[in-house]
Protein backbone atom coordinates (compact mmCIF):
# COMPACT_ATOMS: atom_id res chain seq x y z
CA UNK A 1 0.00 0.00 0.00
CA UNK A 2 1.31 3.42 -1.15
CA UNK A 3 0.62 6.07 1.70
CA UNK A 4 0.41 10.26 0.01
CA UNK A 5 0.85 13.09 2.03
CA UNK A 6 0.33 16.86 1.65
CA UNK A 7 2.50 19.16 2.92
CA UNK A 8 2.09 22.95 2.56
CA UNK A 9 5.04 25.77 2.76
CA UNK A 10 4.03 28.55 5.68
CA UNK A 11 5.37 30.97 7.35
CA UNK A 12 7.79 28.83 10.30
CA UNK A 13 5.76 29.09 13.10
CA UNK A 14 8.68 31.03 15.16
CA UNK A 15 8.06 33.86 13.25
CA UNK A 16 6.20 36.95 14.68
CA UNK A 17 4.11 37.94 11.05
CA UNK A 18 3.84 41.32 9.65
CA UNK A 19 1.39 42.21 8.29
CA UNK A 20 1.95 44.42 5.15
CA UNK A 21 1.29 48.66 5.80
CA UNK A 22 -1.11 49.02 2.43
CA UNK A 23 -2.99 45.69 4.11
CA UNK A 24 -2.15 43.43 0.81
CA UNK A 25 -1.38 40.93 2.94
CA UNK A 26 1.13 39.45 5.45
CA UNK A 27 5.00 40.46 4.76
CA UNK A 28 6.97 37.50 3.36
CA UNK A 29 9.85 38.39 1.70
CA UNK A 30 13.48 37.53 3.60
CA UNK A 31 11.33 35.44 6.54
CA UNK A 32 12.04 31.62 7.22
CA UNK A 33 9.89 29.44 5.27
CA UNK A 34 8.95 25.80 6.47
CA UNK A 35 7.01 23.06 6.20
CA UNK A 36 3.34 23.39 8.42
CA UNK A 37 3.77 22.13 11.64
CA UNK A 38 0.64 19.84 11.03
CA UNK A 39 1.96 18.73 7.88
CA UNK A 40 5.15 17.67 9.21
CA UNK A 41 3.32 15.42 11.67
CA UNK A 42 0.81 13.85 8.85
CA UNK A 43 4.47 12.58 7.20
CA UNK A 44 6.39 11.38 10.04
CA UNK A 45 3.07 9.04 10.92
CA UNK A 46 2.88 8.09 7.14
CA UNK A 47 6.56 7.06 7.41
CA UNK A 48 6.25 5.11 10.91
CA UNK A 49 3.62 3.26 9.28
CA UNK A 50 5.71 2.02 6.18
CA UNK A 51 8.15 1.28 8.97
CA UNK A 52 5.78 -1.07 10.47
CA UNK A 53 5.70 -2.67 7.67
CA UNK A 54 1.92 -1.76 6.84
CA UNK A 55 3.00 0.18 3.98
CA UNK A 56 5.50 -0.48 0.95
CA UNK A 57 5.62 3.77 -0.26
CA UNK A 58 5.24 7.26 1.08
CA UNK A 59 4.70 10.00 -1.51
CA UNK A 60 4.87 13.78 -0.47
CA UNK A 61 2.80 16.17 -2.36
CA UNK A 62 2.69 19.45 -2.54
CA UNK A 63 0.46 22.22 -4.65
CA UNK A 64 1.94 26.33 -4.87
CA UNK A 65 4.92 28.12 -6.30
CA UNK A 66 8.22 26.69 -7.19
CA UNK A 67 9.73 27.22 -3.60
CA UNK A 68 7.25 24.85 -2.64
CA UNK A 69 9.91 21.92 -3.73
CA UNK A 70 12.17 23.07 -1.05
CA UNK A 71 9.70 21.94 1.43
CA UNK A 72 9.13 18.83 -0.81
CA UNK A 73 12.62 18.27 -0.51
CA UNK A 74 12.54 18.39 3.04
CA UNK A 75 10.08 15.91 2.98
CA UNK A 76 11.99 13.52 1.30
CA UNK A 77 15.04 14.25 3.92
CA UNK A 78 12.60 12.98 6.66
CA UNK A 79 12.23 9.53 5.25
CA UNK A 80 9.50 10.31 2.00
CA UNK A 81 10.25 7.92 -0.92
CA UNK A 82 9.85 10.78 -3.75
CA UNK A 83 7.64 13.64 -4.26
CA UNK A 84 5.07 15.04 -6.86
CA UNK A 85 4.92 19.21 -6.82
CA UNK A 86 2.28 20.70 -8.01
CA UNK A 87 3.61 24.27 -9.84
CA UNK A 88 0.49 26.77 -9.35
CA UNK A 89 2.59 30.03 -9.65
CA UNK A 90 1.43 33.26 -7.91
CA UNK A 91 -2.11 31.89 -8.52
CA UNK A 92 -4.10 32.49 -4.80
CA UNK A 93 -4.32 28.74 -4.29
CA UNK A 94 -7.99 28.08 -2.05
CA UNK A 95 -8.75 24.64 -0.26
CA UNK A 96 -11.13 23.78 -3.09
CA UNK A 97 -8.32 24.29 -5.86
CA UNK A 98 -6.32 21.71 -3.48
CA UNK A 99 -8.63 19.45 -2.79
CA UNK A 100 -9.06 18.69 -6.72
CA UNK A 101 -5.61 19.01 -7.13
CA UNK A 102 -5.29 16.32 -4.52
CA UNK A 103 -8.31 14.01 -6.01
CA UNK A 104 -6.55 13.98 -9.13
CA UNK A 105 -3.48 12.80 -7.53
CA UNK A 106 -5.22 10.17 -5.53
CA UNK A 107 -7.00 9.47 -8.76
CA UNK A 108 -3.63 8.49 -10.78
CA UNK A 109 -1.84 7.08 -7.94
CA UNK A 110 -4.04 5.17 -6.05
CA UNK A 111 -2.82 5.43 -2.52
CA UNK A 112 -4.56 3.42 0.07
CA UNK A 113 -3.92 6.30 2.80
CA UNK A 114 -3.88 10.14 2.18
CA UNK A 115 -2.62 11.75 5.43
CA UNK A 116 -2.75 15.56 5.85
CA UNK A 117 -2.10 18.32 8.40
CA UNK A 118 -5.23 18.98 10.10
CA UNK A 119 -4.88 22.55 9.29
CA UNK A 120 -1.89 25.29 7.99
CA UNK A 121 -1.00 27.90 10.41
CA UNK A 122 -1.12 30.71 7.81
CA UNK A 123 -4.55 30.55 6.67
CA UNK A 124 -5.92 28.33 9.63
CA UNK A 125 -8.54 26.82 7.32
CA UNK A 126 -9.26 23.86 8.13
CA UNK A 127 -10.54 22.39 5.39
CA UNK A 128 -8.61 20.26 2.57
CA UNK A 129 -8.72 16.68 4.31
CA UNK A 130 -12.75 16.75 4.77
CA UNK A 131 -12.92 18.06 0.94
CA UNK A 132 -10.70 15.68 -0.43
CA UNK A 133 -12.20 12.68 1.56
CA UNK A 134 -15.59 14.54 0.06
CA UNK A 135 -14.77 14.35 -3.11
CA UNK A 136 -13.12 10.98 -3.65
CA UNK A 137 -16.44 9.53 -1.34
CA UNK A 138 -13.35 8.26 1.27
CA UNK A 139 -14.49 8.16 5.08
CA UNK A 140 -12.43 10.49 7.02
CA UNK A 141 -10.56 11.09 10.52
CA UNK A 142 -9.92 14.59 10.80
CA UNK A 143 -7.68 15.83 14.38
CA UNK A 144 -6.13 12.47 14.65
CA UNK A 145 -4.26 12.09 18.00
CA UNK A 146 -3.85 8.00 17.40
CA UNK A 147 -4.14 5.77 14.52
CA UNK A 148 -3.45 1.69 14.46
CA UNK A 149 -3.89 0.61 10.80
CA UNK A 150 -4.90 -3.08 10.68
CA UNK A 151 -3.52 -4.37 7.30
CA UNK A 152 -5.30 -7.10 7.46
CA UNK A 153 -8.86 -5.90 7.37
CA UNK A 154 -8.00 -3.09 5.45
CA UNK A 155 -9.25 -0.42 8.44
CA UNK A 156 -7.78 1.86 10.41
CA UNK A 157 -8.80 2.94 13.70
CA UNK A 158 -8.79 6.71 14.35
CA UNK A 159 -9.18 8.14 17.72
CA UNK A 160 -9.81 11.86 16.90
CA UNK A 161 -9.81 14.91 19.49
CA UNK A 162 -13.33 16.68 19.83
CA UNK A 163 -15.04 19.33 21.38
CA UNK A 164 -16.11 17.17 24.38
CA UNK A 165 -12.98 14.54 24.73
CA UNK A 166 -11.68 11.72 22.51
CA UNK A 167 -13.97 10.08 19.99
CA UNK A 168 -12.90 6.53 18.23
CA UNK A 169 -13.51 5.32 14.64
CA UNK A 170 -13.15 2.81 12.50
CA UNK A 171 -12.59 3.67 8.73
CA UNK A 172 -12.43 1.44 5.87
CA UNK A 173 -9.51 1.61 3.66
CA UNK A 174 -8.45 3.64 1.57
CA UNK A 175 -9.51 7.02 4.11
CA UNK A 176 -8.53 10.21 4.33
CA UNK A 177 -6.73 11.34 7.90
CA UNK A 178 -5.90 14.91 9.13
CA UNK A 179 -3.56 14.93 12.36
CA UNK A 180 -3.88 16.93 15.68
CA UNK A 181 -0.62 17.79 17.28
CA UNK A 182 -0.57 15.05 19.67
CA UNK A 183 -0.28 12.42 17.08
CA UNK A 184 3.35 12.24 17.12
CA UNK A 185 6.43 13.99 17.29
CA UNK A 186 8.18 14.33 14.13
CA UNK A 187 12.07 13.28 13.64
CA UNK A 188 14.55 15.26 12.54
CA UNK A 189 16.09 15.00 9.21
CA UNK A 190 19.84 13.96 9.38
CA UNK A 191 22.43 14.64 7.78
CA UNK A 192 23.41 11.75 5.82
CA UNK A 193 19.48 11.72 4.55
CA UNK A 194 19.52 15.38 3.97
CA UNK A 195 22.47 14.51 1.49
CA UNK A 196 20.60 10.82 0.77
CA UNK A 197 16.81 13.49 -0.18
CA UNK A 198 18.78 15.30 -2.61
CA UNK A 199 18.98 12.40 -5.37
CA UNK A 200 15.16 11.69 -5.01
CA UNK A 201 13.05 12.29 -7.41
CA UNK A 202 10.44 15.37 -7.60
CA UNK A 203 8.29 15.03 -10.00
CA UNK A 204 6.87 18.09 -11.72
CA UNK A 205 2.99 18.61 -13.10
CA UNK A 206 0.96 21.59 -13.58
CA UNK A 207 -3.04 22.07 -12.60
CA UNK A 208 -3.75 21.47 -16.44
CA UNK A 209 -1.79 18.58 -16.67
CA UNK A 210 -3.84 17.16 -13.97
CA UNK A 211 -7.21 18.61 -15.48
CA UNK A 212 -8.09 20.79 -12.44
CA UNK A 213 -9.45 24.13 -12.83
CA UNK A 214 -7.98 27.33 -10.17
CA UNK A 215 -10.95 28.26 -8.41
CA UNK A 216 -11.45 31.76 -6.79
CA UNK A 217 -15.24 32.26 -5.33
CA UNK A 218 -13.18 33.92 -2.70
CA UNK A 219 -11.77 37.43 -3.11
CA UNK A 220 -9.36 38.56 -0.29
CA UNK A 221 -9.97 42.11 0.13
CA UNK A 222 -7.78 43.09 3.20
CA UNK A 223 -5.90 41.83 5.26
CA UNK A 224 -5.11 44.22 8.69
CA UNK A 225 -3.92 43.51 11.95
CA UNK A 226 -6.17 42.78 14.79
CA UNK A 227 -6.67 45.39 17.70
CA UNK A 228 -4.45 45.99 20.15
CA UNK A 229 -4.90 44.95 24.04
CA UNK A 230 -3.60 47.13 26.30
CA UNK A 231 -1.12 45.98 29.04
CA UNK A 232 -3.07 46.87 32.28
CA UNK A 233 -2.15 47.02 35.75
CA UNK A 234 0.38 45.24 38.02
CA UNK A 235 -1.11 44.86 41.45
CA UNK A 236 0.47 43.93 44.45
CA UNK A 237 -1.88 41.60 46.54
CA UNK A 238 -4.64 39.31 46.29
CA UNK A 239 -6.89 41.91 48.36
CA UNK A 240 -6.21 44.41 45.85
CA UNK A 241 -7.09 41.78 42.60
CA UNK A 242 -10.50 41.01 44.64
CA UNK A 243 -11.57 44.71 45.01
CA UNK A 244 -10.81 45.20 41.52
CA UNK A 245 -12.31 42.60 39.83
CA UNK A 246 -15.61 43.51 42.16
CA UNK A 247 -15.70 47.03 42.03
CA UNK A 248 -14.15 48.45 38.51
CA UNK A 249 -13.73 45.39 36.31
CA UNK A 250 -17.32 43.89 38.31
CA UNK A 251 -17.50 40.79 36.59
CA UNK A 252 -17.52 39.24 40.35
CA UNK B 1 -32.57 35.13 2.10
CA UNK B 2 -32.97 31.61 3.48
CA UNK B 3 -30.30 30.31 5.56
CA UNK B 4 -29.91 26.48 6.50
CA UNK B 5 -27.93 26.43 10.40
CA UNK B 6 -26.00 22.51 11.12
CA UNK B 7 -27.51 22.41 14.83
CA UNK B 8 -25.87 19.64 16.94
CA UNK B 9 -28.07 18.63 19.62
CA UNK B 10 -26.45 16.26 23.27
CA UNK B 11 -29.12 14.45 25.90
CA UNK B 12 -31.99 16.10 24.08
CA UNK B 13 -30.78 19.90 23.69
CA UNK B 14 -29.43 21.89 21.35
CA UNK B 15 -26.01 22.49 21.86
CA UNK B 16 -25.31 26.30 22.76
CA UNK B 17 -22.98 26.43 19.95
CA UNK B 18 -25.76 25.94 17.46
CA UNK B 19 -27.58 28.65 18.50
CA UNK B 20 -24.89 31.18 18.33
CA UNK B 21 -24.65 29.88 14.33
CA UNK B 22 -28.23 30.62 14.71
CA UNK B 23 -27.77 34.14 15.98
CA UNK B 24 -24.78 34.59 13.27
CA UNK B 25 -27.03 33.98 10.28
CA UNK B 26 -29.71 36.68 11.60
CA UNK B 27 -26.37 39.02 11.17
CA UNK B 28 -26.32 38.26 7.55
CA UNK B 29 -29.06 39.98 7.09
CA UNK B 30 -32.40 40.59 9.32
CA UNK B 31 -34.93 39.22 6.60
CA UNK B 32 -33.28 36.01 6.71
CA UNK B 33 -35.18 33.10 7.02
CA UNK B 34 -33.32 30.59 8.91
CA UNK B 35 -34.00 26.54 9.20
CA UNK B 36 -32.19 24.62 12.25
CA UNK B 37 -31.48 21.10 10.65
CA UNK B 38 -31.33 18.72 13.40
CA UNK B 39 -30.50 14.99 12.52
CA UNK B 40 -29.98 11.44 14.90
CA UNK B 41 -32.52 8.84 15.75
CA UNK B 42 -34.91 8.30 18.80
CA UNK B 43 -36.36 10.04 21.60
CA UNK B 44 -33.65 11.88 21.97
CA UNK B 45 -34.05 13.63 18.61
CA UNK B 46 -37.16 14.00 19.02
CA UNK B 47 -36.96 16.16 22.12
CA UNK B 48 -33.96 18.16 21.16
CA UNK B 49 -36.24 19.12 17.99
CA UNK B 50 -39.02 20.63 20.19
CA UNK B 51 -37.07 22.12 22.45
CA UNK B 52 -35.07 24.24 19.44
CA UNK B 53 -38.26 24.89 18.28
CA UNK B 54 -38.56 27.55 20.67
CA UNK B 55 -34.50 27.85 21.92
CA UNK B 56 -34.27 31.03 19.78
CA UNK B 57 -36.32 33.50 18.65
CA UNK B 58 -35.36 34.10 15.12
CA UNK B 59 -35.35 29.85 14.17
CA UNK B 60 -38.46 29.74 11.27
CA UNK B 61 -38.44 26.12 10.96
CA UNK B 62 -36.78 22.73 12.67
CA UNK B 63 -35.99 20.17 10.17
CA UNK B 64 -35.55 17.00 11.17
CA UNK B 65 -33.21 13.94 9.91
CA UNK B 66 -34.25 11.20 11.52
CA UNK B 67 -32.32 7.51 10.81
CA UNK B 68 -30.10 5.06 12.26
CA UNK B 69 -27.43 5.94 9.84
CA UNK B 70 -27.52 9.59 11.68
CA UNK B 71 -27.28 8.18 15.44
CA UNK B 72 -23.84 9.58 15.52
CA UNK B 73 -22.60 12.67 13.79
CA UNK B 74 -20.49 11.26 11.40
CA UNK B 75 -19.04 13.39 8.46
CA UNK B 76 -19.88 10.93 5.73
CA UNK B 77 -23.62 10.58 5.66
CA UNK B 78 -23.97 14.34 7.31
CA UNK B 79 -22.43 15.66 4.37
CA UNK B 80 -24.79 14.19 2.04
CA UNK B 81 -27.46 14.90 4.09
CA UNK B 82 -26.41 18.25 3.80
CA UNK B 83 -26.38 17.65 -0.08
CA UNK B 84 -29.56 16.57 -0.34
CA UNK B 85 -31.40 18.95 1.92
CA UNK B 86 -29.34 21.44 -0.24
CA UNK B 87 -30.89 20.18 -3.41
CA UNK B 88 -33.94 19.77 -2.33
CA UNK B 89 -34.67 23.84 -0.72
CA UNK B 90 -31.75 25.57 -2.46
CA UNK B 91 -30.61 27.74 0.54
CA UNK B 92 -28.17 31.09 0.09
CA UNK B 93 -26.40 30.53 2.88
CA UNK B 94 -25.38 27.03 5.36
CA UNK B 95 -23.64 28.02 8.79
CA UNK B 96 -22.37 25.95 11.63
CA UNK B 97 -20.50 26.86 14.32
CA UNK B 98 -16.71 26.04 14.15
CA UNK B 99 -17.45 23.25 17.01
CA UNK B 100 -14.78 19.97 16.48
CA UNK B 101 -18.63 18.74 14.22
CA UNK B 102 -18.66 22.08 11.97
CA UNK B 103 -15.28 21.71 11.03
CA UNK B 104 -15.37 18.28 10.31
CA UNK B 105 -18.76 18.45 8.35
CA UNK B 106 -19.37 21.69 6.66
CA UNK B 107 -16.20 21.31 4.31
CA UNK B 108 -17.29 17.97 3.55
CA UNK B 109 -20.56 19.00 2.39
CA UNK B 110 -18.92 22.19 0.85
CA UNK B 111 -16.82 20.09 -1.77
CA UNK B 112 -20.23 17.67 -2.83
CA UNK B 113 -21.66 21.30 -3.31
CA UNK B 114 -18.66 22.35 -4.99
CA UNK B 115 -18.27 25.43 -2.93
CA UNK B 116 -15.38 27.29 -0.86
CA UNK B 117 -16.29 27.46 2.39
CA UNK B 118 -15.53 30.17 5.23
CA UNK B 119 -13.78 29.14 8.33
CA UNK B 120 -14.05 30.71 11.40
CA UNK B 121 -16.17 33.69 10.79
CA UNK B 122 -16.12 36.61 14.05
CA UNK B 123 -17.47 39.25 12.05
CA UNK B 124 -20.30 39.61 8.92
CA UNK B 125 -19.64 43.09 7.51
CA UNK B 126 -22.14 42.49 4.12
CA UNK B 127 -24.19 39.58 3.86
CA UNK B 128 -21.08 38.39 1.70
CA UNK B 129 -18.25 40.12 3.39
CA UNK B 130 -16.34 38.89 6.11
CA UNK B 131 -13.88 38.98 8.45
CA UNK B 132 -11.83 36.08 9.93
CA UNK B 133 -8.55 35.59 12.05
CA UNK B 134 -5.67 34.13 10.37
CA UNK B 135 -2.50 33.24 11.51
CA UNK B 136 -3.58 32.47 15.08
CA UNK B 137 -5.53 35.64 15.23
CA UNK B 138 -2.37 37.72 14.42
CA UNK B 139 -4.11 38.96 11.43
CA UNK B 140 -7.66 39.41 10.31
CA UNK B 141 -8.81 38.59 6.55
CA UNK B 142 -11.50 40.22 5.17
CA UNK B 143 -12.55 38.41 2.92
CA UNK B 144 -15.57 38.13 0.21
CA UNK B 145 -17.87 35.26 -1.05
CA UNK B 146 -18.14 35.44 -5.21
CA UNK B 147 -19.49 32.38 -5.75
CA UNK B 148 -22.76 30.88 -6.52
CA UNK B 149 -25.29 29.58 -3.45
CA UNK B 150 -25.12 28.67 -1.02
CA UNK B 151 -22.08 30.99 0.87
CA UNK B 152 -21.05 28.58 3.77
CA UNK B 153 -19.86 29.51 6.96
CA UNK B 154 -18.62 28.12 10.07
CA UNK B 155 -18.71 30.73 12.58
CA UNK B 156 -16.90 31.48 15.70
CA UNK B 157 -19.59 31.16 18.72
CA UNK B 158 -18.11 33.20 20.87
CA UNK B 159 -18.37 36.31 18.25
CA UNK B 160 -22.36 36.05 17.95
CA UNK B 161 -24.02 36.19 21.29
CA UNK B 162 -27.72 34.94 21.92
CA UNK B 163 -30.76 37.15 22.75
CA UNK B 164 -31.35 37.74 26.06
CA UNK B 165 -33.60 35.31 28.49
CA UNK B 166 -36.53 37.47 27.80
CA UNK B 167 -36.58 37.06 24.04
CA UNK B 168 -36.34 33.30 24.31
CA UNK B 169 -40.25 32.65 25.18
CA UNK B 170 -40.37 32.86 20.95
CA UNK B 171 -43.94 31.46 19.45
CA UNK B 172 -42.55 27.63 18.75
CA UNK B 173 -41.19 27.26 15.22
CA UNK B 174 -42.71 24.68 12.83
CA UNK B 175 -41.13 21.43 12.80
CA UNK B 176 -40.98 19.16 9.89
CA UNK B 177 -38.81 15.77 8.64
CA UNK B 178 -36.72 15.52 6.44
CA UNK B 179 -37.35 13.15 3.40
CA UNK B 180 -34.88 10.41 3.79
CA UNK B 181 -36.33 8.13 1.05
CA UNK B 182 -33.74 9.09 -1.53
CA UNK B 183 -31.15 9.70 0.94
CA UNK B 184 -27.93 7.84 -1.03
CA UNK B 185 -25.16 7.05 1.02
CA UNK B 186 -21.98 6.55 -1.20
CA UNK B 187 -19.62 6.21 1.91
CA UNK B 188 -22.22 4.62 3.87
CA UNK B 189 -20.56 1.53 6.37
CA UNK B 190 -16.84 3.34 5.08
CA UNK B 191 -16.58 4.67 8.37
CA UNK B 192 -18.10 3.40 12.06
CA UNK B 193 -18.74 5.26 15.00
CA UNK B 194 -16.77 2.82 18.12
CA UNK B 195 -16.54 5.36 21.29
CA UNK B 196 -16.57 7.91 23.09
CA UNK B 197 -14.56 9.54 26.25
CA UNK B 198 -15.88 12.25 27.61
CA UNK B 199 -14.88 13.80 30.82
CA UNK B 200 -18.45 14.75 32.48
CA UNK B 201 -18.30 17.53 35.05
CA UNK B 202 -21.02 19.38 36.61
CA UNK B 203 -18.63 22.65 36.12
CA UNK B 204 -20.21 25.25 32.97
CA UNK B 205 -18.53 24.15 29.28
CA UNK B 206 -15.21 26.11 29.27
CA UNK B 207 -17.18 27.19 25.35
CA UNK B 208 -19.68 29.15 27.11
CA UNK B 209 -18.73 30.05 30.70
CA UNK B 210 -19.03 33.39 32.21
CA UNK B 211 -15.49 32.57 34.11
CA UNK B 212 -12.53 30.58 32.92
CA UNK B 213 -9.61 29.71 35.03
CA UNK B 214 -7.02 28.52 33.64
CA UNK B 215 -3.75 26.89 34.10
CA UNK B 216 -0.35 26.59 32.45
CA UNK B 217 2.55 24.20 33.27
CA UNK B 218 3.59 26.39 36.24
CA UNK B 219 0.77 24.59 37.55
CA UNK B 220 3.19 21.63 37.88
CA UNK B 221 1.26 18.32 38.14
CA UNK B 222 -2.17 17.10 37.92
CA UNK B 223 -2.89 16.95 41.68
CA UNK B 224 -2.08 20.83 41.58
CA UNK B 225 -4.90 21.47 39.23
CA UNK B 226 -7.66 20.03 41.84
CA UNK B 227 -6.31 23.63 43.38
CA UNK B 228 -7.58 25.68 40.60
CA UNK B 229 -10.78 23.03 40.04
CA UNK B 230 -11.53 24.30 43.97
CA UNK B 231 -11.29 27.96 42.45
CA UNK B 232 -13.47 26.77 39.89
CA UNK B 233 -16.26 25.54 41.44
CA UNK B 234 -15.78 28.70 44.06
CA UNK B 235 -16.64 31.13 41.01
CA UNK B 236 -19.13 29.12 39.26
CA UNK B 237 -16.21 28.79 36.20
CA UNK B 238 -15.08 26.20 33.74
CA UNK B 239 -11.42 25.05 33.91
CA UNK B 240 -8.70 25.54 31.07
CA UNK B 241 -5.63 25.16 30.24
CA UNK B 242 -3.15 25.55 27.57
CA UNK B 243 -0.72 23.62 26.12
CA UNK B 244 2.09 22.74 27.84
CA UNK B 245 -0.38 21.45 30.59
CA UNK B 246 -1.99 19.10 28.73
CA UNK B 247 0.90 17.83 26.73
CA UNK B 248 2.01 16.92 30.27
CA UNK B 249 -1.21 15.39 30.93
CA UNK B 250 -2.31 17.48 33.78
CA UNK B 251 -5.47 17.75 32.42
CA UNK B 252 -7.25 16.17 29.60
CA UNK B 253 -7.28 17.77 25.84
CA UNK B 254 -10.43 19.14 25.62
CA UNK B 255 -9.79 21.56 28.37
CA UNK B 256 -6.93 23.20 26.14
CA UNK B 257 -7.70 26.64 24.80
CA UNK B 258 -5.66 28.07 22.44
CA UNK B 259 -5.16 28.54 18.45
CA UNK B 260 -5.88 24.72 17.92
CA UNK B 261 -7.87 23.86 21.31
CA UNK B 262 -10.86 25.90 22.41
CA UNK B 263 -11.74 29.66 21.65
CA UNK B 264 -13.32 31.44 25.07
CA UNK B 265 -14.45 34.80 25.29
CA UNK B 266 -15.65 35.09 28.66
CA UNK B 267 -16.69 37.86 31.57
CA UNK B 268 -13.53 36.90 33.33
CA UNK B 269 -10.51 34.77 32.13
CA UNK B 270 -7.68 34.18 35.06
CA UNK B 271 -4.52 32.69 33.86
CA UNK B 272 -2.55 30.92 36.53
CA UNK B 273 0.81 29.95 35.76
CA UNK B 274 0.31 30.72 32.20
CA UNK B 275 3.19 32.25 30.20
CA UNK B 276 1.10 33.53 27.21
CA UNK B 277 2.50 31.91 24.38
CA UNK B 278 0.82 33.34 20.78
CA UNK B 279 -1.12 30.39 20.21
CA UNK B 280 -1.98 30.11 23.71
CA UNK B 281 -3.52 34.21 23.56
CA UNK B 282 -5.15 33.09 19.94
CA UNK B 283 -7.49 31.24 21.94
CA UNK B 284 -8.59 33.77 24.75
CA UNK B 285 -8.21 37.18 23.48
CA UNK B 286 -11.39 38.53 23.01
CA UNK B 287 -12.19 37.64 26.86
CA UNK B 288 -14.01 40.84 28.30
CA UNK B 289 -11.06 40.86 31.33
CA UNK B 290 -7.74 39.01 31.53
CA UNK B 291 -6.06 37.98 34.75
CA UNK B 292 -2.84 36.81 34.95
CA UNK B 293 -0.76 35.66 38.09
CA UNK B 294 2.69 34.31 36.96
CA UNK B 295 6.03 34.20 39.30
CA UNK B 296 7.67 35.53 35.82
CA UNK B 297 7.54 39.64 35.61
CA UNK B 298 8.20 38.96 32.21
CA UNK B 299 5.57 36.58 31.07
CA UNK B 300 4.17 37.77 27.43
CA UNK B 301 0.84 36.83 29.22
CA UNK B 302 1.11 40.11 31.01
CA UNK B 303 1.32 42.40 27.84
CA UNK B 304 -2.76 41.48 27.04
CA UNK B 305 -3.71 41.37 30.94
CA UNK B 306 -5.59 44.51 32.53
CA UNK B 307 -4.47 43.31 35.53
CA UNK B 308 -1.51 41.03 36.64
CA UNK B 309 0.26 39.60 39.78
CA UNK B 310 3.40 38.81 39.72
CA UNK B 311 3.18 36.21 42.47
CA UNK B 312 3.32 32.14 43.42
CA UNK B 313 0.02 31.19 42.27
CA UNK B 314 0.21 28.43 44.99
CA UNK B 315 0.28 31.05 47.39
CA UNK B 316 -2.18 33.31 45.67
CA UNK B 317 -4.78 30.58 44.92
CA UNK B 318 -5.39 29.55 48.77
CA UNK B 319 -5.72 32.78 49.74
CA UNK B 320 -8.24 33.65 47.11
CA UNK B 321 -10.45 30.82 47.81
CA UNK B 322 -10.40 32.49 51.48
CA UNK B 323 -11.14 35.46 50.42
CA UNK B 324 -13.61 35.82 47.58
CA UNK B 325 -17.10 35.73 48.83
CA UNK B 326 -19.55 33.04 48.36
CA UNK B 327 -21.75 33.44 45.75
Amino acid sequence: MKIMVAVKRVVDYAVKIRVKPDKSGVDTTNVKMSMNPFCEIALEEALRIKESGAASEVIAVSAGPAQSAETLRTGLAMGADRAIHVETGGAALHPISVARILQALVESEKPGLLILGKQAIDDDCNQTGQMVAGLLKWPQGTFASKVILDKERQVATVEREVDGGLETLCLNLPAVITTDLRLNQPRYATLPNIMKAKSKVIKKVTPEDLNVEIKSDLQVVQISEPPKRKAGVILSSVDELIDKLKNEARVL
Amino acid sequence: MNTLVLGEHENGFVKPSSLNAVSAAKAIGEDNSVSLLLAGSGPELRDAASRAASSHPSISQVLVADSDVLKHPLAEPWAELVHLVQKKCGYSYIVSASSSFGKNVLPRAAALLDVSPITDVTEILEPRLFIRPIYAGNALCTVRYTGANPCMLTIRPTSFSLPHNADTTSDAASISQVDLSTFTEDTLGKSTWLNNTSQNTERPDLGNANIVVTGGRGLKSAENFKLLEKLAEKLGAAVGATRAAVDAEFVPNDLQVGQTGKIVAPQLYMAFGVSGAIQHLAGMRDSKVIVAINKDADAPIFQVADYGLVADLFKVIPEMLEKIPEK
